[in-house]
């Protein structure tokens, strides 16, 4: 794969994988809730223009359909939820600062080497280019699940899971051409449903806890019974 | 007399006769003043004419000396890489012995042992040419052992400190379980060669498995006296201690020396190169010269900084080892050869800058009698010429053209440029970071040169002692100036040093240098023209010119320039405590890189009113390693206690349980 | 027709020397036409420098000759870094001079003499500024070598006319690796050229100086060389940005007709990129100085995403 050759459409695939994996590092960082969930609907976005794009250059045209699908789930519908929750949840103003943040965003890019690492055995020339965005996709993915281990607040760590069902759908639009459509449509309903019952769970959890920091969420253990 | 190894033969001469007159001077301090150092000096012009000449000449002379066991005669071996440290050994050798009578001078009055320090000194740079010369594992040892203690006993040379003898047995200790570690190597060589001898063991054939071993154990005896990050503990104590004049000596010469042993028994006696290995000196390397530098800026007594940054820039010399590893490894030769040279460059360069700032701290300690930069100030009025060569120094640490270590820094970034030639794409990402780290280093550094010469040298004297400093000595003068002067001929003229240099390459490696001079002798193209190319000789010129025309055009008043007060924005005139002090300039440094230190830092008030600030930062290596290895050995120890019961009789059952059963295991 | 090359050479670096002013003057104006003023005229630098050479220069009682002798080492390490970088031709001899490591070590030996400058005074200030300085172009200086890192893995040379001769031989390509390199560099211009966020360059407020705190005793002619120096630093950073990254109208010759439209296009992308800074300056405020790291350690992980989209996504093997 040599990127003189590449036609202009696939260069800008490249491109805009790039920005994703940038983005997937602002939302790792990013304090303000509210900010986090702008920042999320970028990166909605971003994946729903590489499906449109990908299905610009190939036959398959019903990833046009994915792609309209993604913008109005991803970017548009799941951000528009969350916002109306953490304004209700009255978490606009909560700023939530990682203690390490540096450590944090170097570990973050050691997991992009290690993608890179792992996907490296796939040497077929013709595989080359979609072996690349697979390693950045693979990367946006750990980088998720990262963040929902570092981060203490539940709308945070909600992120973090959309944030890795992103990168498998990049993934797997640039390598197999999208899913079944069924597929596709399963998923996403399914994802919404989550939404809905996230944002029930979250006020029963405030109610009766006054607080959704993850942490304080571990009274399940032996020690507790015995308190 | 132009064969390489009788003037080195000299030079080992001269430094014994150098050792052997100050032990016989007891009653007369002036011959160790008069004879001995100016020896000790000759002794390292000697050893310079003997490395160039073998650089010069570019074959390999060896001899047999008939000392030694009667089945294992001294191997004597003078080849280029030989030749090159012997060059570093002499340069600063000579400087110091240039030095050393007019701090020497100050000592007589003293009463600790005059004749111990000129013998020591000289048995010290004996031991060390004769490492150099070593070609058999048994005259190495030997060799080593001599250098090391005779250092130990000239490093609590005051001894009348506890905390001068309790830094030098920890500094006994670690160099001897460093010696222990590289005994053992030359074991596992010596096994598969057959032989002690280097000869054998350059023949031997390793499997992987092995070989690693022997790695790993040169690695960490070697990195253990040359101070490499995590077993640097002992650096940071033993140099500030000892006389300025012999920390010159440790720091920029026996450090050195370890260098010159990883390079002997990896390049020459292993001889094959992987990657993991090529890895691990890169990492190794680059966490001690981040390490380095960042303790480094957190401290305030001047040798102590320094000691340091020995740490630091031996981790540079580490990472163009380990580039060079890396692309040997991967067979890159052209570019391995350019990584070896850079760390080479790098060796002589900080011999020379890490001394002349050695000696520089010691003229202001002989002078204004201090070592805390707290209580200096203004000492480049009172000690203009010392200020000067102290800044060239300051200058050439910080790498910074026109000088020498700008020269080195760049062709290990030339080097690690190259990684695009690497074929693991992991390898390609792994590389640049490591240069990364090296560039925040060098930032580091300059900030703290900026931090010690302002604060020592500018501004405004901080305590009345260093108010009233006299100059420094001719002697203590000449000898930074020499050194001075090679830093800026070793910085503008690097295509002649590396035309010198070509032979070690050339024999250790099969490769040599021969187009970084190919382009006439302006412009330094270590790997081709068009990839890149430094012209020092036009930098220095061009710098010069627009200097020379800056001050013709714009300097026409230049005696108009009157003095005045400082802004004192409507408050108090400002006095010396309002100034920057050490602890304040490298705050915001200490605040970001917070956590890898172990702070305590308290601000209070006291009973009446005026505030109090503490600060003290400990090297976290000390609880992570040092403290729990110390105990698990205590324990251990404990547990072996329980064998002495006191009784004759449970001794006598110990010997006869032995007996019993190396005759059932011979039988 | 070398004789032509060299005097070319000199030409450029005299060049530098004569616009770097008026692109100050003119960031100066965009600003001040953002902020509803009419502001000072655009040649109002060079006024203010010839006022200056024109006065007395005074020196504290507490300094060094040190002090006297670092406006003039300052004022030639920087320009010398300005001169060789490619303006209207790579073809010129002094390109051989343009070494992206070299440039950056000349920039650090001004700097250095710049901090040594602040301390010699003996006051608070210097200190205060000589400090700042050195910790943030301490944190700068990774950020910017990981970003020269993926231009060479690119074009293969640490050479600026070379790597500006590889980028205008390429054909139009769209690098991911440029993106982020360019999002870096730009970071660290802000940082190393005194700009807000980082410093604010017209302030009048000791406490939150960087940069004008270690000038703050100087006057007369060493201060107009101190201001020039930084005017210079300006140019070099705009100059490196728009002539690497946007290469298009750089003449790879000497022509007269080529030169001719070099220096249009060269001014025009200066002119956009001054009008850029100004935007930027006008729509943030200066951070205070424990920030400074957070802003550095993106342009860092810029950089590192921009080297490591080169090695995954562009080389591919």
């Amino acid at each position: 794969m040599i990127l003189e050759q590449l036609p202009l459409l696939q260069q800008l695939t490249l491109v805009l994988a790039a920005i994703v994996l940038f983005v997937s590092f602002v939302l790792l960082e990013q304090a303000r809730l509210v900010a986090a969930i702008h920042v999320f609907a970028w990166q909605g976005a971003l994946t729903a223009t590489v499906t449109a794009i990908v299905a610009a250059n190939s036959d398959l045209k019903h990833l046009f359909f994915s792609a309209a699908l993604t913008l109005i789930m991803k970017a548009l519908l799941i951000p528009w939820m969350l916002h109306r929750l953490v304004y209700r949840l009255e978490l606009d103003r909560h700023r939530e600062s990682l203690r390490h943040p540096a450590l944090a965003v170097m570990a973050a890019l050691a997991l992009v080497i290690f993608s890179y690492w792992a996907v490296a055995p796939l040497v077929k020339q013709e595989l080359l280019f979609t072996r690349n965005i697979v390693a950045v996709s693979l990367a946006v993915v750990l980088i998720g699940l990262w963040m929902m281990v570092i981060r203490a607040q539940a709308v945070a760590q909600v992120l973090g899971f959309m944030s890795m069902e992103n990168g498998l759908f990049l993934a797997a639009v640039t390598a197999t051409g999208g899913m079944p459509l069924v597929v596709e449509l399963g998923v996403a309903f399914d994802v919404l449903v989550a939404m809905i019952l996230f944002g029930v769970f979250f006020f029963q959890i405030r109610e009766s806890i006054d607080t959704l920091d993850v942490d304080r969420m571990n009274r399940l253990t032996e020690k507790a019974d015995e308190s | 007399m132009t064969d390489a190894l009788s003037w080195a033969g000299l030079a080992v001469g001269l430094a014994l006769a150098s050792a052997a007159i100050s032990l016989l001077s007891a009653r007369l301090p002036r011959v160790l003043r008069l004879v001995a150092t100016p020896m000790f000096g000759m002794a390292g012009l000697a050893a310079l004419t003997a490395g160039l000449l073998a650089l010069l000449n570019g074959n390999v002379t060896t001899a047999e000396l008939p000392l030694g066991l009667p089945w294992l005669p001294w191997r004597v071996r003078f080849d280029a890489l030989s030749g090159f440290f012997f060059c570093v050994v002499g340069i600063v050798s000579f400087a110091v012995g240039v030095y050393a009578p007019g701090y020497v001078r100050g000592l007589e009055r003293g009463d600790n042992s005059l004749p111990a320090l000129g013998g020591f000194s000289g048995l010290f740079l004996t031991g060390m040419l004769l490492v150099l010369l070593a070609d058999d594992a048994f005259m190495f040892m030997v060799a080593w052992e001599l250098m090391s203690l005779s250092s130990y006993f000239l490093v609590p040379w005051r001894h009348d400190h506890a905390a001068n003898r309790r830094a030098a047995f920890l500094y006994l200790l670690m160099a001897h379980i460093g010696a222990l570690a590289i005994l053992l190597g030359f074991g596992v060589l010596a096994s598969f060669g057959h032989g002690f001898a280097f000869d054998a063991m350059r023949g031997a054939d390793l499997p992987f498995a092995w070989a690693s071993i022997a790695f790993v154990l040169a690695f960490f005896g070697f990195g253990m006296k040359a101070g490499l990050v995590p077993l640097h503990a002992w650096l940071p104590e033993a140099h500030p201690v000892a006389p300025s004049h012999i920390s010159a000596l440790m720091s920029g010469v026996m450090l050195k020396v370890a260098v010159y042993g990883f390079i002997r028994v990896l390049f020459d006696l292993i001889g094959d190169f992987h990657w993991q290995w090529g890895v691990a000196v890169l990492a190794v390397g680059s966490v001690s010269a981040l390490m380095g530098v960042l303790y480094a800026l957190m401290q305030h007594d001047l040798k102590r900084l320094l000691a340091y940054h020995s740490v630091e820039n031996i981790g540079i010399i580490f990472i163009g080892l380990g580039l060079a590893i890396l692309f040997l490894a991967s067979g890159h030769k052209v570019i391995g050869a350019v990584a070896f040279v850079a760390a080479l460059y790098h060796t002589i360069n900080h011999a020379v800058f890490k001394s002349l700032l050695f000696l520089g701290a010691g003229a202001v300690l002989h002078s204004a009698n201090e070592r805390d930069l707290e209580k200096m100030g203004g000492l480049l009025r009172r000690m203009p010429w010392t200020g000067l060569f102290f800044l060239v120094g300051c200058i050439s640490i910080s790498a910074l053209p026109p000088f020498n270590g700008f020269v080195s820094e760049w062709l290990t970034f030339q080097a690690a440029l190259q990684a695009w030639q690497l074929d693991s794409g992991v390898l390609r990402s792994i590389v640049p970071i490591a240069a990364a780290m090296l560039a925040l280093t060098g930032a580091l550094a300059a900030a703290c040169f900026v931090k010690v010469y302002g604060v020592a040298f500018l501004g405004q004297a901080r305590s009345r002692q260093v108010r009233h400093t006299r100059r420094a000595p001719i002697s203590m003068r000449v000898g930074q100036g020499i050194l001075a002067l090679l830093c800026l001929l070793l910085g503008i003229l690097p295509t002649a040093v590396i035309g010198l240099l070509n032979s070690v390459p050339e024999q250790l490696l099969e490769q040599g240098l021969q187009q970084a001079t190919a382009n006439s002798w302006l412009w330094l193209t270590p790997v081709s023209a068009r990839t890149a190319s430094y012209g020092a000789p036009l930098v220095a010129v061009t710098l010069l010119i627009v200097l020379v025309l800056g001050l013709w055009v714009f300097g026409r008043g230049i005696r108009r320039v009157r003095r005045c007060n400082t802004w004192d924005c409507g408050f108090a005139p400002p006095s010396a405590a309002m100034q920057y002090t050490a602890s304040a300039f490298s705050q915001p440094i200490r605040r970001v890189f917070g956590l890898l230190f172990h702070i305590r830092e308290s601000v209070e008030v006291q009973d009446d009113g005026r505030p109090s600030h503490s600060l003290q930062v400990d090297d976290r290596a000390w609880r992570i390693f040092y403290v729990p290895l110390e105990r698990l050995v205590e324990s251990a120890a404990r547990q072996v206690v329980r064998l002495q019961s006191g009784s004759i009789r449970t001794y006598l059952g110990w010997t006869l349980g032995t007996l019993l059963i190396l005759l059932w295991v011979t039988a | 027709m070398k004789m032509d090359a060299w005097l070319l050479a000199l030409l450029q670096a005299l060049l530098y020397l004569a616009l770097a002013p008026l692109l100050a003057g003119w960031v100066g104006k965009c600003k001040a036409r953002l902020q509803n003023r009419r502001g000072a005229p655009l040649w109002q630098p060079y006024r203010d420098l010839y006022k200056l050479f024109a006065k007395e220069a005074r020196m504290a009682h507490t300094a060094s000759q040190l002090f006297r002798a670092a406006p003039y080492i300052v004022f030639a390490a920087t320009w010398l870094a300005t001169a060789g970088i490619p303006l209207l031709s790579t073809d010129l001899p002094t390109a051989a001079m343009a070494d992206i490591i070299v440039i950056a070590g000349l920039l650090a030996l001004a700097r250095f003499f710049l901090a040594l400058a602040g301390m010699d005074t003996g006051t608070a200030f210097g200190g205060m500024g000589a400090s700042r300085e050195m910790f943030v172009s301490a944190l700068a200086e990774p950020a910017m070598l990981v970003a020269v890192f993926t231009l060479t893995m690119t074009a293969h040379s640490t050479n600026l006319a070379a790597v500006v001769d590889f980028h205008l031989a390429s054909t139009n390509l769209l690098r991911p690796s440029y993106l982020f390199a360019l999002g870096g560099l730009l970071l660290v211009a802000i940082a190393e050229t005194g700009r807000i966020p980082v410093d604010n360059p017209s302030t009048h407020l000791e406490l939150t100086m960087i940069h004008e705190a270690m000038i703050l005793e100087y006057s007369g002619r060493h201060l107009a060389l101190m201001e020039w120096a930084a005017q210079l630093k300006l140019m070099l950073y705009g100059v490196l940005l728009v002539n690497v990254f946007f290469p298009w109208g750089l003449a790879r010759d000497t022509g007269i007709g080529a030169l001719s439209l070099a220096l249009a296009t060269v001014a025009a992308k200066l002119l956009m990129l001054g009008a850029a800074l100004a935007v930027v300056e006008t729509v943030l405020a200066k951070m205070r100085l424990f920030r400074a790291p957070a802003f550095l350690n993106l342009g860092l992980l810029l950089a590192l995403l921009g080297l490591f989209s080169h090695v995954i996504l562009e080389v591919g093997a």
